[in-house]
């Protein structure tokens, strides 16, 4: 079983008629998703290549489809309502991929998604996908295969890079799940560890890390004190300068607790290998399910 | 985006946070004209994105104009961390009877804003958390009704002991919170925060930086980007919507993603080589986008090799090889050139690459190693 989605997961894509949204949302068509709306205000009454409806809301969509995961490709200024209304008509899992929403704004959109129970994955993050299941945002399908390595990440081609090599050696994936690169995201590490740790047909979990904040230090302490599987890390920044973004707007050392090396170090101390190179970590993961 | 202290000290005056009398000036003239307006003794700050401004000279007090003008010529011209400073604060001195910092901040692990304070002034407030956290007093606000005013009241009764300058904390605390929300901004900083003998607080030092997101929906914040004072690469970078960062080695790199690049970075290192720059080319890489960040990177006279490493997911590797070929017809690389790329629309890519008498390579650690070994090796400093 993967985590967050699975094969009868019902999606909704706001914005699905923008340049990204159509893109994406034809690209989980042919992947198999069950794209069951579309919600684009004002366009109502049409079809999306013929064949998804498109509603003017989000809670006509659940009501008429009953979707009950969104995806949204709203533009930044947009995307915070997106989010609300998203959250307000009844969705489960919310998976924001729009780069660029202010922090102030998202401060609210986190407390007024979980408290209505809803699940907020990103934003500015790729999405989720479980090969051979399901894909709810833009990792590319093709680089991944079905298999029992959990994968989390705060990025996305790192991401890519580290999956494409895994399925490269055979070995497959549970669920690939980007939680995004901004400094407030609705999803943590330690969320999926705790997900990935109680789904059965993960075995082991790779942690793709980067510098900025302290959501790898508290992965650590739960890698160390609450999970019974393997896990492997790879954290990305340690030639970053101080104090500079690096692209990704959470992507920033401020102190010494941002720091790839202190990172490293936590996740270390955890008993959890942290792989020099993106292309160690098929070795590391091999090793770590062999000593199971 | 940071601003500059005469910057953020106009908004903080705009709040109604008191802060002593001045103005900027960029030549020693001007310099000594305000320090003669204000009157009395003065202070005549350095006005560069850098840290440790006292430290590097940047700093001087100047008892008369002649001294102000005498200041601003040692201070003008000057270079702190690498950037030359080309505009200087003159501000009225305070007199200072104590110091104390006053500051928010985004906790990420809270998802909160968080004002903090402590009774000490001109500290790191960073070091100060690590080193000791028990001095620094510390609200959280619920972001959807700000800081509270028993939030501030309890904040400033904790920092000062006396009614009067606890009631007058606790108002500024709530300007620099409107502050803060108002100009969209991730950290806000007074520090130090100076009573004067007669009691009364002033914020002598201004800091503000701005969340880069904010920008769009914020253009008169956007106007006080200070272009002249930032690396050019990273100002034609920004324009070209690439995202870049200089860094002082010799192989220069391109890659799509930033997490990629970052590791593409590390990797570099890993190798023995040395990074010239963080370059992220984003998403849906145009050809127009390779062909400003290759005219980026060899603008930098440091770089001796350059690395592409693409994964092309939604980037197309086409595209990317459309871009090189296009920005070496007109004038041939002045450095050797290593290109890997994978992913969508590789092998077209490929053959526009080798028809164009590029090699193309699909493995990231060969690639970045022969990066390496393209730039001719250097004195390891330090």
């Amino acid at each position: 079983m993967p985590i967050l989605i699975d094969r009868d997961t019902r999606v909704v894509v706001q914005g699905i008629t923008g340049r990204d949204g159509s893109f994406h949302a034809r690209q989980m068509l042919a992947y198999g998703t069950k794209v069951v709306a579309g919600v684009v205000p004002g366009k109502g009454d049409e079809r999306f290549d013929g064949a998804v409806p498109v509603f003017n809301t989000v809670a006509e969509a659940v009501e008429a489809t009953g979707a009950d995961t969104s995806v949204v490709y709203v533009p930044a200024a947009f995307a915070p309502d997106a989010l609300y209304e998203a959250a307000d008509s009844g969705i489960r899992l919310i998976v924001g991929i729009t780069e660029g929403i202010p922090v102030l704004e998202m401060l609210k959109v986190v407390r007024y998604v979980r408290e209505r129970g809803a699940r907020l994955v990103g934003p500015n993050c790729p999405g989720l996908l479980s090969p051979g299941r399901s894909k709810v945002g833009i990792i590319p399908a093709q680089i991944a295969a079905p298999g029992n390595v959990g994968v989390v990440s705060r990025s996305g081609t790192l991401t890519y890079e580290i999956v494409w090599q895994l399925t490269r050696a055979g070995i497959g994936q549970s669920t690939c799940i980007g939680i995004g690169g901004d400094p407030i995201a609705g999803t943590t590490f330690v969320d999926c560890l705790e997900a990935f740790e109680a789904d059965p047909e993960t075995d082991a979990v790779v942690l793709i890390g980067e510098i900025g904040g302290t959501d790898e230090q508290e992965a650590a302490e739960v890698m160390r004190a609450r999970m019974s599987k393997p896990a492997v890390a790879f954290i990305a920044g340690q030639t970053a300068p101080p104090g500079r973004r690096m692209g990704h707007a959470g992507a920033i050392v401020t102190g010494s607790a941002g720091t790839a090396a202190e990172k490293i170090a936590a996740v270390q101390a955890a008993g959890v290998p942290v792989a020099a190179r993106p292309s160690d970590v098929v070795g590391l993961v091999r090793e770590v399910c062999a000593a199971r | 985006m940071n601003l500059h202290e005469y910057q953020a000290r106009e908004i903080f005056a705009r709040y109604g946070i008191p802060v002593p009398p001045g103005e900027v000036a960029t030549t020693p003239a001007e310099a000594e004209a305000v320090a003669r307006r204000l009157g009395g003794r003065v202070v005549v700050k350095a006005q560069v994105h850098a840290g440790g401004r006292g430290k590097a000279g940047g700093v001087k007090r100047a008892p008369t104009p002649a001294d102000a003008r005498a200041a601003a010529e040692r201070i003008l011209g000057m270079t702190i961390k690498g950037l030359t400073v080309r505009r200087v604060l003159v501000s009225r001195a305070a007199e200072i009877a104590h110091e104390a910092y006053l500051g928010i901040v985004i906790d990420r692990r809270q998802q909160a804003p968080v004002v903090m304070a402590c009774a000490q002034g001109g500290i790191d407030i960073e070091e100060v958390a690590a080193r000791a956290p028990e001095r620094i007093l510390r609200e959280t606000v619920d972001p959807r009704y700000g800081l509270l005013p028993h939030q501030a009241s309890r904040l400033a009764y904790r920092l000062y002991g006396d009614a009067p300058r606890a009631r007058a904390a606790a108002e500024i605390a709530q300007k620099l919170y409107r502050t803060f929300l108002e100009s969209g901004a991730s950290l806000v900083e007074i520090n130090p925060l100076v009573t004067t003998p007669q009691g009364e607080l002033q914020a002598i030092d201004a800091k503000m930086v701005i969340d880069d997101n904010e920008l769009v929906r914020r253009p008169e914040l956007q106007a006080l980007r200070d272009v002249e004072g930032e690396d050019p690469g990273e100002v034609e970078a920004r324009e070209a919507g690439l995202s870049y960062i200089r860094l002082d080695g010799d192989v220069g790199c391109c890659v799509n993603g930033a997490g990629l690049a970052m590791a593409t970075m590390d990797l570099i290192q890993y190798y023995g080589g040395r990074p010239a720059n963080f370059l992220d080319i984003g998403g849906s890489s145009r050809p127009e986008k390779v062909i400003a960040a290759l005219s980026i990177i060899t603008r930098d006279p440091s770089v001796k090799s350059i690395l592409f490493n693409i994964f092309g997911g939604i980037t197309r590797c086409d595209d990317v090889a459309n871009g090189i070929v296009a920005a070496t017809r007109e004038s041939k690389l002045p450095v050797p050139i290593t290109i890997r790329l994978t992913g969508t629309n590789e092998d077209e890519a490929v053959r526009i690459l080798e028809s164009a008498g590029f090699a193309a390579m699909t493995d990231m650690d060969a690639a970045v190693r022969k990066a390496v070994e393209l730039a001719p090796a250097q004195p390891q400093a330090g």
